[in-house]
């Protein structure tokens, strides 16, 4: 099996973020960055699969220098090899143009699926899949949970969480696209030894021109949205305790909760 | 971490793997464990699978190479799983047990206890003290008789981290009666060995969670091949490893005096007492700056000597240094913690009062403070 896995390196799950002034993006000053946590599942998955079946896990990735830390970390827990999308042009991107050039580094490849977390927890837009399932032409199974590929390596039975607990179960040929759900395993850590031989491991930089694309066509040119501004919700103002008999309290509340909270 | 100038790249990724690794499968169960004064032998093979003993440990038996920076970080990052017994209990496997083997051991001793024991599974102990001689290893009266190939091994040790549940022993033993330091040999024995019993195990202030044993030696009998290293030259053998034992410990007790320094923090800036924080005092708040300065003193002292050694620099003072001032500065912060913490500080549901018993150790162990100045006086020719 040729197993592709797609991954995005994610600001921790610990982050506080912080807004920059203009609201135009988050201060990235000091932030650590990992992999998506949802991704962690779909390289574990991956793994899982080459140990039956044998195979090839290759990770493929867009985003700034920095990620080649992700992809190494993906390496470590055992994956063969990665594809590391990076180029100015490639910044600013929303989920369709990041899918553009996910899917120009994967069409030359050969895979027979391809796994992915069911979302990225920086934007949360949980779309790029979809995008990119469409412009390979194959099908995509959403949030799964439990995943068993055919001993032939052509089809999958995958399970999928839908609303109030319940399970649906399909089976999709391959390749397809997997998004991958927490539930669906537990990874594994990137061990010791896992890291000394992820150095040896080839990693291939695929620049705007090695993409074949033009630059309108990625990024924040190629993106068919705009963020227009980032902001916090208000914080939490400290709650209000009126006092006095409860006639004069029924009274002073009702006030408040039509004047001030205008909920009445 | 970047500001860390002794750490490179592969530590980098190995501490975010280990840091993950403790606060996933160690800090959730740390209280049951510390409550129960024991955890799951498992958790050996477990930190065996991510290589967590792997580190400065020679690839032919499974290590990676490099030196003992790896084991650095272990130390600094075991602070996260809140157990100095959990900590000590996969540390001193990791720290005092394994690299004499690697050190002096033979290809035959290297395939039975070194390769097991980076897989976390076989554990071993370092034997040394016994109930009349600790900081005095020289007086040590364990004795092994060389009988044909055999050595017949009588005596017993106390103290013995791991003792209780060990699979291999490191045992100092008298070869040469009456030459002290001149005739002491480590000679490994195998747990079920006839006549080897763990007769006790002992109950602490603190590492609750950790094997403490008492052992006994009543005509022992073990191979010859199982001497470790160079009859007569086991004092000095031992002291080789106490270099690197000192450092770790130091790097240890800095990281927990950081970890109490900085919940402490959080507790200062947010209890209030006569309608301000706590920490806006400024008694506390100039406990807070003598803290952090003591740590940050310790942490470049520890890192200074860590670089000299590992680059081959004689640095005997600046490792007693380190282990004094590291380890008795670690107890005061603990201690100045629960003061700050008041009459929560004392309780067992908050930590400042674990560290503090956890840390109590650190001064002791491993060669005490006193027996520290005592090397430096040595040193300066006094
Ligand atoms: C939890 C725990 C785990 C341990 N794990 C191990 C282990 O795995 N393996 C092992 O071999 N040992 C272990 N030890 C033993 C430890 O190394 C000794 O406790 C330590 O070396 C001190 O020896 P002692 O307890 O006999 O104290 P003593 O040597 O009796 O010392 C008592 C006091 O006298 C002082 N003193 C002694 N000599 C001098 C001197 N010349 N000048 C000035 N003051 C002096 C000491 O500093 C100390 O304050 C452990 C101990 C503990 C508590
Ligand atoms: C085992 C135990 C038994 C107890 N028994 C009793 C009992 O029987 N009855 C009872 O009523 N209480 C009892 N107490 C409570 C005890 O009296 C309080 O813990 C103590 O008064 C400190 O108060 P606190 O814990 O709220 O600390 P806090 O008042 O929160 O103090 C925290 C820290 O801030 C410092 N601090 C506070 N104010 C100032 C200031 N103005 N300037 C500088 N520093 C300041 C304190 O010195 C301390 O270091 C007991 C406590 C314990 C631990």
């Amino acid at each position: 099996m040729d197993i592709l896995v797609c991954m995005k390196q994610v600001p921790d799950t610990e982050t506080k973020i912080v807004i920059n002034p203009e609201g135009t993006g988050i201060v990235t000053d000091g932030i650590k960055y990992v992999m998506n946590p949802y991704d962690e599942f779909a390289v574990e998955e991956a793994l899982k699969i080459k140990e039956k079946m044998g195979g090839t896990v290759t990770i493929v990735s867009m985003g700034p220098q920095r990620a080649t830390e992700a992809i190494r970390t993906a390496l470590a827990m055992g994956a063969d090899k990665g594809v590391h999308l990076c180029d100015d042009a490639f910044e600013g991107a929303d989920s369709y143009s990041t899918a553009k050039a996910l899917a120009a580094a994967i069409k030359p490849l050969s895979y027979d699926i391809i796994l992915g977390g069911k979302q990225a927890v920086d934007h949360d837009n949980a779309q790029v899949y979809a995008a990119l399932a469409e412009l390979l032409d194959i099908s995509h199974v959403s949030i799964v949970t439990q995943l068993d590929v055919a001993e032939d390596g052509k089809s999958a039975v995958a399970q999928r969480e839908v609303e109030g607990g319940a399970r649906e179960v399909i089976e999709v040929s391959l390749p397809a696209f997997i998004a991958c759900q927490k539930g669906l395993n537990e990874p594994r850590y990137a061990s010791l030894p896992g890291i000394m031989k992820a150095k040896k491991k080839p990693i291939d930089v695929i620049d705007l021109a090695k993409s074949g694309l033009s630059a309108d066509e990625v990024g924040e040119k190629g993106a068919k949205l705009k963020i227009r501004k980032f902001f916090l919700p208000p914080e939490r103002e400290a709650g209000k305790i009126l006092e006095g008999e409860p006639e004069e309290l029924a009274t002073q509340l009702v006030k408040l909760l039509r004047e001030e909270a205008k909920a009445i | 971490m970047e500001r860390e100038w002794l750490f490179e790249e592969d530590h980098r990724a190995y501490r975010e793997t280990v840091r993950r690794w403790i606060a996933r499968e160690l800090a959730p169960y740390a209280d049951e464990w510390e409550a129960a004064e024991e955890f799951p032998m498992d958790l050996y093979r477990k930190a065996g699978e991510i290589g967590f003993f792997a580190g400065g440990l020679p690839e032919e038996y499974g290590g990676v190479g490099g030196d003992f920076r790896y084991k650095i970080v272990n130390a600094e990052e075991l602070v996260g799983c809140r157990s100095g017994g959990v900590a000590a209990g996969l540390g001193l496997h990791d720290t005092i047990a394994l690299p004499p083997i690697s050190r002096f051991g033979t290809d035959e001793q290297k395939e039975r206890y070194l390769v097991p024991g980076i897989q976390g599974k076989k554990i071993g102990a370092l034997a040394v003290t016994e109930p009349n001689a600790g900081s005095d290893v020289g007086g040590i009266r364990t004795r092994a008789v060389r009988e044909g190939d055999e050595y017949v091994i009588d005596g017993s040790k106390t103290f013995i981290t791991n003792g209780v549940r060990a699979d291999f022993y490191i045992v100092a033993c008298v070869t040469d009666p009456g030459k002290k330091v001149h005739g002491i040999s480590q000679i490994l024995v195998d747990k079920g060995t006839p006549g080897f019993t763990v007769t006790r195990k002992l109950h602490k202030l603190g590492w609750r969670a950790s094997d403490t044993g008492e052992l006994a030696f009543e005509n022992v009998r073990v191979p010859a091949t199982n001497l470790l290293g160079t009859e007569n030259r086991g004092f000095y053998q031992i002291m080789e490893g106490f270099q690197e034992e000192r450092l770790l410990m130091a790097a240890g007790s800095t990281a927990a005096a950081q970890h109490c320094f900085d919940i402490t923090l959080e507790y200062a800036k947010g209890r209030e007492a006569f309608g301000r924080p706590i920490g806006s005092f400024q008694v506390t708040r100039h406990k807070f700056a003598d803290m952090l300065t003591w740590i940050e003193a310790a942490r470049r002292l520890v890192y200074h000597t860590i670089w000299l050694h590992i680059n081959g620099h004689e640095c005997n003072k600046e490792v007693a240094m380190c282990k004094i001032f590291a380890c008795e500065k670690a107890v005061e912060v603990a201690d100045m913690c629960i003061q700050i913490h008041g009459g929560y500080g004392y309780m067992m549901e908050y930590e400042v009062q674990r560290i503090w018993r956890d840390q109590r150790i650190q001064p002791i162990g491993g060669g005490t403070t006193e027996i520290q100045k005592e090397i430096i006086g040595k040193l300066l020719g006094l």
